[in-house]
């Protein structure tokens, strides 16, 4: 153990020397394949085909986000030149943008691509040649991992610090419960559940009553909800996507179970999930949130709300306003303008992740107030904290603090 | 006769008889094809020549599905299945037992022989749209079976597989891509010549035979059953292979690499290339690989609705596929020369 800590000093010492030499030679320019004195190329990798389409608008956001920059002036007096491809989704088509994108059209990084199959597949490349994969557009857990791949880094919050906040809450103000869980047999289902189980630690084994998995290709998951119902649980913890979110929400109102409901931030949209399941059966559902809904009231008034709407009616006015998608987009391409702007005039492949891991106590306008954007050389996570919302008539009410967890890969 | 039973009839005439002859290039262009192939690494980016590696995987695929529908005439949906079996099979060798890579492409080869074989069997019973169908059942299982618990272990479930590309050997003086792509090339190759002698061959022969008419092909003694099943072995094996070399090309192997999608670009490949002509497989490959990029950049939001425009274009201007305009490019060049 102190062996670890008296490299992570030397290393600490190390970046230290490295950030003070670097002030020193701020006045004079540094760039790497893709910045020059009047643009920095960024790539990015979406899905605008495909199964996962819907995601697309993400990419088109911020598009239109870095247009409202450009026409502002840019960064530091240069112009992004955002460079957006198509994977539809599909690994190996990944493989070959991220590869055009580097070695064709010689982007300084890759920025925000979407899918974590897509980000698995372009992974090992990225990192062999040390070109950033910078704000991967997914919950997996493993893209917080500094040490084996340190040009790699996530944005969102992981899908395993969310279940484990809410198994900080359950175990503070619900020591004795039996939670059944429904969960999506594949790597996002699997990644909430190891949260859940780690942040419940050695009452896991205890406190969970059953683990009941669906496949997407299923019609319905009815009879997994009547199953869940038999085994007299008081936590329900659903895991699901938007279309199965719903269904089950619906079933529990039908069949009249009424555990406390837990509803992963994945499927908290009030348009897309709630509405269609019915507000009925929806009332006093928790769930996490980290952005600030669009469709609630209560932000009507707010600075960072108006500014975003301003922004959505002036540079992307066929976008959708309240969808998800787009806030992610916004506020993630906000989240970029600030690690180049600290980058200043230095355009290297390296301090740009250097920038990005010393974010400290950045705000994004759409984030709920007190979520706060922290990086570190260990901590590549840069959202890990959420706040628990209750369903209340036709919106959600934020209550309690903002809880945070850190999970590493 | 009823409405399904026509359709059958319909779906066997889908495939038009190829003469054996017609399904291959003269000696002198399939020799500036090869000097062009060789010579082209030399000259352009590693990206480019990452991508004309997945030219010719992508070109061995589809070469396998015409021998399975252009030779014996059985259609199939269910390509991507083999590939899959292929790529994991390299990708499990490779990194959990060290195997080295060219090793694996024959145990691929073998493994989705026999996979293919076996499928072939329940399969005889069925013809035209039912076994179309049936191949789409196994294409459309294969990415759930990928992420079976027991599997796990092996397959890495839904997170997949990272491949470790190889160096080329002998401290050659050349980048990965590069050396991958030469070996690609010699593995093509190698399997053209072979598709090309198995056509031409006595089962060749057979397989057409049943393609054109099962009934008389039965009476003159050829083995429909074992020939059929034959046919989808060979193409699965091949098939096999291809994924191999995509995974050791694209790095990665996961269940959603290989989905249906997979699946039906390797068919629509097939029939812009022409059905039943060998050297139509690049060009088919190249549809799948170039066309949609060209589509994204005329739109991005409408890339789908543009690809659907210029296939819906290639099938209406020319429905026998690459083989329609060689043969065209022939005639005029026999029409210059007379002149």
């Amino acid at each position: 153990m102190s062996a670890v800590t008296g490299k992570l000093a030397a290393a600490s010492l190390a970046l230290a020397l490295v950030a003070a030499s670097t002030s020193i030679a701020s006045a004079q320019k540094k760039y790497d394949t893709g910045a020059t004195d009047t643009e920095i190329k960024i790539g990015n990798i979406m899905p605008y085909s495909g199964p996962a389409s819907a995601y697309g608008i993400i990419g088109r956001t911020e598009a239109a986000y870095f247009k409202k920059i450009n026409e502002e002036g840019g960064i530091n007096g240069r112009k992004i030149n955002f460079i957006s491809y198509d994977d539809a989704y599909s690994p190996p088509k990944a493989v070959e943008q991220a590869r055009k994108l580097v070695e064709s059209d010689e982007v300084l990084f890759v920025f925000n691509s979407l899918g974590t199959p897509s980000n698995s597949a372009i992974q090992k490349y990225m990192n062999a040649k040390k070109v950033p994969q910078l704000f991967v557009a997914t919950g997996a857990t493993k893209w917080n991992d500094p040490q084996n791949f340190p040009w790699t880094m996530g944005w969102q919050p992981s899908y395993q610090s969310e279940t484990q906040i809410y198994a900080k809450w359950l175990l503070k103000n619900k020591p004795d419960a039996k939670i059944a869980v429904l969960f999506q047999n594949d790597d996002y289902g699997k990644d909430y559940l190891k949260g859940l189980k780690d942040g419940l630690g050695s009452k896991a084994a205890s406190m969970i009553v059953m683990e009941e998995s669906y496949e997407t290709s299923e019609p319905t998951i009815d009879n997994h909800i009547i199953k869940l119902k038999a085994t007299g649980a008081d936590v329900f913890m659903n895991i699901t996507t938007p279309k199965f979110a719903a269904q089950a929400i619906k079933k529990n109102g039908e069949i009249g179970w009424k555990p406390l409901h837990f509803l992963n931030n994945v499927s908290a949209s009030v348009g897309s999930v709630i509405k269609p399941a019915g507000f009925d059966a929806a009332q006093d559902v928790v769930s996490a949130a980290y952005l600030k809904d669009t469709t609630d009231k209560q932000w009507d008034n707010d600075p960072g709300m108006k500014a975003y709407v301003e922004f959505m009616t002036k540079y992307f006015p066929e976008g959708d306003k309240t969808d998800n998608g787009t806030v992610v987009g916004y506020s993630v391409a906000q989240t970029l303008v600030q690690v180049l702007k600290q980058c200043g005039d230095d355009l290297t492949r390296a301090n740009v992740m250097k920038q990005a891991a010393s974010l400290k106590d950045f705000r994004a306008e759409m984030l709920l107030p007190g979520i706060k954007i922290n990086t570190g050389p260990t901590d590549f996570a840069p959202i890990s904290s959420l706040q628990l919302q209750r369903f209340k008539g036709e919106r959600w009410e934020l209550f309690g603090d903002v809880i945070s967890a850190d999970a590493g890969g | 006769m009823s409405a399904a039973e026509e359709v059958v009839a319909e779906g066997h005439q889908a495939v038009a008889a190829v003469p054996k002859r017609g399904m291959t290039l003269g000696t002198g262009t399939s020799l500036v094809v090869l000097a062009a192939l060789l010579i082209m690494p030399i000259f352009v980016k590693n990206f480019i020549i990452f991508q004309m590696t997945m030219l010719l995987i992508y070109g061995l695929a589809v070469l396998a599905l015409n021998i399975l529908t252009g030779g014996s005439g059985q259609f199939s949906l269910g390509q991507s299945a083999f590939y899959a079996v292929g790529a994991y099979t390299t990708a499990v060798l490779m990194e959990h037992f060290n195997v080295n890579y060219a090793l694996t492409l024959p145990i691929a080869g073998v493994v989705c022989f026999a996979f293919g074989f076996l499928f072939g069997q329940p399969a005889l019973r069925l013809s035209g749209v039912y076994l179309a169908l049936a191949t789409f059942a196994l294409a459309t299982a294969m990415p759930q079976l990928l992420k079976l618990n027991f599997l796990e272990h092996w397959t890495g479930g839904v997170q997949g597989l990272v491949v470790t590309k190889p160096d080329a050997p002998f401290g050659l003086p050349m980048s990965q891509d590069m050396w991958l792509y030469y070996f690609t090339l010699v593995v093509v190759i190698a399997i053209y010549i072979f598709a090309v002698n198995l056509l031409r061959s006595r089962s060749g022969r057979a397989f057409m035979a049943i393609r054109d008419n099962e009934i008389a092909a039965s009476a003159m003694g050829v083995d429909v059953a074992l020939y059929k099943t034959l046919a989808f072995g060979v193409s699965a094996a091949i098939t096999g292979i291809a994924g191999s070399l995509g995974a050791i090309a694209v790095q990665f192997v996961a269940p959603d690499s290989y989905t249906i999608t997979l699946a039906i670009s390797l068919f629509l490949g097939m029939v812009v290339g022409g059905v039943g002509w060998l050297p139509g497989s690049i060009v088919g490959a190249a549809f799948i690989i170039f066309v949609p990029n060209i589509a994204e950049g005329i739109s991005k939001g409408l890339s789908g609705a543009v690809f659907g425009v210029l296939l819906f274009l290639v099938i209406y201007l020319v429905p026998h596929g690459a083989r329609q305009v060689a043969i065209l490019g022939q005639k005029l060049a026999g029409k210059l020369r007379k002149n």
